[in-house]
């Protein structure tokens, strides 16, 4: 994991004292709201619903038992006890007092932790997948790489204004699990034919009102020249994106306005005079921040055979080991995913007390770290598979063994109208609702790989364009309703759902699931999953299956 | 009289900013700034005035337009229509670092003290406050932190080089 050094602890440091002052300002009056906005932002501060809600970044996901239990300190002291992991690699605290915040960002900063540039019109935190570093099918870490574009993009002095948000995130595995299609920026590290680090660059891709998967700009780009080549593109960006209004002033908008070819062209004009400058990275800086993702000291193990400790095992344990538990690419060891999502908890939320027991789990089965990834789960990325029963009888009573990793029910879920100001509709009883209807493991799992994602309004955050089935909370007359889409998904084969028809209430949504999960059963042929059928029937048969009592 | 921060020092700015191109080619007494809009007028009465003639940008303008003729002038402002358009940073570091204009470029407009770090950074070399904010501050701001990541237009070593100087 990545340590910061004087430099990283001095800025995060400064960062606090000049926050600190922002609030002294804000708080005498010295600062108007308007004036104040940007700044809070930039420190991952909102004004919510209810409170203020802080928005603690966890850079690519990677988090240490140490830091774990900071989190769950802070969660007590200076909120209500728990928190929500976003499917950002982020986490929201959603009481604490604005008076506060500095503190919280001292404590955060005792802990190289930060909430840097969370929200806000600028560079936000860096994603990738939750698996990085012991993925069997990774060709590239892309962790040192998501470092070093957190240390460019923190504080960077000309992107703090940006027309929009920005959003990068990095996956070297043959598998996206980052879901880098939908990202401003989707970095792709692969090896060229002469094995060295490249680079595929795509930009524009995005949800909310106008969803788009991205496009390449870049082939192939040499890692020495990464830092100058997003300079270039985020100038393009800063300069011609759009800011007469809000919705068309992404990224996507300008690359769809000028082409994607066009655009690339205007960034290779711009990178062509910032490439040779101080601004290309040296070999000894990428080889220092490698050395902070070299291995753990793994124990020479051998792989056991999970299908016959599953055999001689309790069934909720065997469909923990088939759902939750992930290859590995050392023998003798996998990676081991903690749904926050038992029926009942709000989506990704955990308590202190969690927090705490999972930071000793991960002392003592995992090297003291975790992950966290986008579908909102926590992880432990290098669990010995002779102890996988061991900890998920530790897992149990803490409510955080439920095998649903992937199914209908591990479902990704924003905070929704109990939380959020900008909602329409709520999500998290909604999703509670899906989990009571589908509480039968069998079926779940006879159903197997499902994403399904809820957002409580167009901003998308829980990414419901690209969930298998995808639910949109709407404002019909002042009246919450939800709107149903099929066929998105998220990984490197991304596309967005497809609209089914008009919405429907709450309390009519886990009908309309089984629906389409019949439909689904009906048409499927051996061994093909949801999205698959979906992609190969089209949506017309799940249409004319949920709307057919109408008729 | 506007407060100008230059140098680490605060005095007033005594440029006057013409917001449109003059119908006569006589300037009014004193430092001016001319919109790019008029550059030719500014060329044209550079030396001739009796005070400084400078051009100033707005944030949608295009510098590389008249790059060969910015070096005529020692006062470049760059508009801030309001704090939140940030085009004005990216203007700065194409003056400095592409075009090479070693002369004051200034920031006008929407000007707080709490963008002015990031500003310098850019390649600004003097500010023109907006008239409610604290120059002690803002002069205070110039110090918020002790080192910086990036490479930018202010030629400080990034972070990631100076780690492995001697």
């Amino acid at each position: 994991m990545y340590k910061y050094d004087n430099y990283d602890q001095q800025m995060v440091d400064e960062r606090v004292l000049q926050f600190r002052d922002q609030t002294r300002r804000f708080l005498a009056g010295e600062l108007p709201e308007d004036e104040f906005l940007p700044l809070r932002l930039q420190n991952g501060l909102y004004v919510q619903r209810f409170a203020p809600m802080l928005r603690i970044a966890i850079p690519y996901g990677m988090v240490s038992s140490r830091q774990m239990r900071k989190l769950a300190y802070i969660a007590r002291r200076y909120d209500k006890g728990y928190v929500h992991f976003t499917t950002r690699q982020n986490l929201q605290l959603n009481w604490p007092r604005l008076e506060e915040v500095p503190e919280i960002l001292e404590e955060l900063a005792s802990v190289q932790m930060h909430a840097i540039q969370t929200s806000g019109n600028c560079i936000r935190n860096t994603t990738t997948d939750q698996f990085a570093g012991v993925a069997y099918d990774e060709i590239i870490d892309p962790r040192p790489w998501c470092e070093i574009i957190r240390q460019w993009s923190t504080f960077h002095p000309e992107f703090a204004y940006l027309p929009r948000k920005f959003k990068i995130a990095v996956c070297g595995s043959e598998q996206d699990r980052a879901a880098t299609q939908v990202h401003d920026i989707g970095i792709h590290a692969f090896l060229n034919e002469n094995n060295d680090v490249r680079f595929k660059i795509l930009a524009g891709g995005g949800l909310g009102r106008t969803p788009m998967v991205g496009s390449i700009i870049k082939p192939s780009l040499e890692p020495e020249h990464l830092l100058s080549y997003l300079d270039a593109v985020l100038r393009v960006y800063n300069r011609y994106g759009r800011r007469d209004n809000k919705y068309k002033a992404r990224i996507k908008i300008l690359i769809k306005a000028l082409t994607p070819a066009v655009f690339s062209k205007k960034v290779e004009q711009e990178w062509s005079y910032l490439k040779e400058t101080e601004a290309k990275l040296t070999q000894q800086e990428i080889d220092r921040v490698q050395s902070f993702f070299s291995e753990p000291d793994y124990p020479e193990l051998t792989n056991i055979n999970l299908t016959d400790l599953a055999l001689s095992s309790e069934s909720d344990f065997q469909w923990w080991l088939r759902r939750n538990v992930h290859p590995h690419k050392k023998p003798g060891f996998s990676a081991v995913t903690l749904t926050l999502k038992a029926t009942a908890d709000a989506p990704g939320d955990a308590s202190a007390e969690q927090l705490e027991a999972i930071s000793d789990l991960a002392d003592e089965f995992s090297f003291g770290e975790l992950r966290v990834s986008h579908e909102q789960n926590l992880i432990f990325a290098d669990v010995p598979q002779r102890r996988l029963h061991e900890l998920w009888l530790n897992l149990k009573p803490l409510n955080l063994a439920t095998p649903n990793q992937g199914l209908l029910t591990d479902m990704i879920c924003c905070p929704g109208g109990d939380f959020c100001a900008l909602a329409n509709a709520r999500s998290i009883p909604l999703a509670e609702n899906i989990q009571r209807r589908f509480d039968d493991i069998d079926f779940l799992h006879d159903i197997g790989e499902l994403d399904l994602n809820i957002s409580g309004c167009m901003n998308a955050c829980g990414h419901h364009h690209v969930g298998h089935i995808g639910i949109l909370g709407v404002d019909r007359k002042g009246e919450e309703y939800y709107q149903v889409q099929v066929g998105g998904a998220s990984g490197h084969d991304a596309s967005l759902g497809k609209i089914l028809g008009p919405s429907f209430k709450m309390d009519e949504i886990p009908d309309v699931i089984d629906k389409i999960l019949k439909t689904y059963i009906e048409l499927r042929t051996p061994e093909e999953r949801f999205i698959d059928t979906c992609r190969r029937v089209g949506i017309q048969p799940f249409k004319e299956r949920v709307y057919a009592k109408a008729a | 009289m506007p407060k100008l921060l230059k140098d680490q020092q605060i005095s007033n700015d005594d440029f006057q900013v013409l917001l449109q191109a003059p119908e006569e080619p006589i300037l009014p007494e004193g430092h001016v700034l001319l919109h790019i809009s008029s550059i030719d007028h500014a060329i044209k009465a550079n030396g001739r005035h009796n005070g400084q003639v400078g051009i100033w940008f707005d944030s949608a303008d295009e510098p590389e337009t008249v790059a060969n003729t910015l070096h005529q002038f020692e006062v470049i402002a760059i508009n801030f229509p309001k704090f939140i358009d940030g085009r004005g940073y990216s203007l700065a570091r194409l003056l400095r670092e592409r075009l090479d204009y070693p002369g004051d470029i200034r920031a006008i407009g929407d000007i707080l003290v709490d963008q002015i770090y990031y500003l310098r950074r850019c390649g600004f070399s003097s500010f023109r406050l907006r008239e409610d904010q604290n120059p002690d501050h803002a002069l205070a701001a110039l110090q918020t932190f002790s080192a910086d990541y990036q490479a930018t237009a202010d030629k400080l070593s990034p972070v990631y080089r100076l780690r492995h100087q001697l």
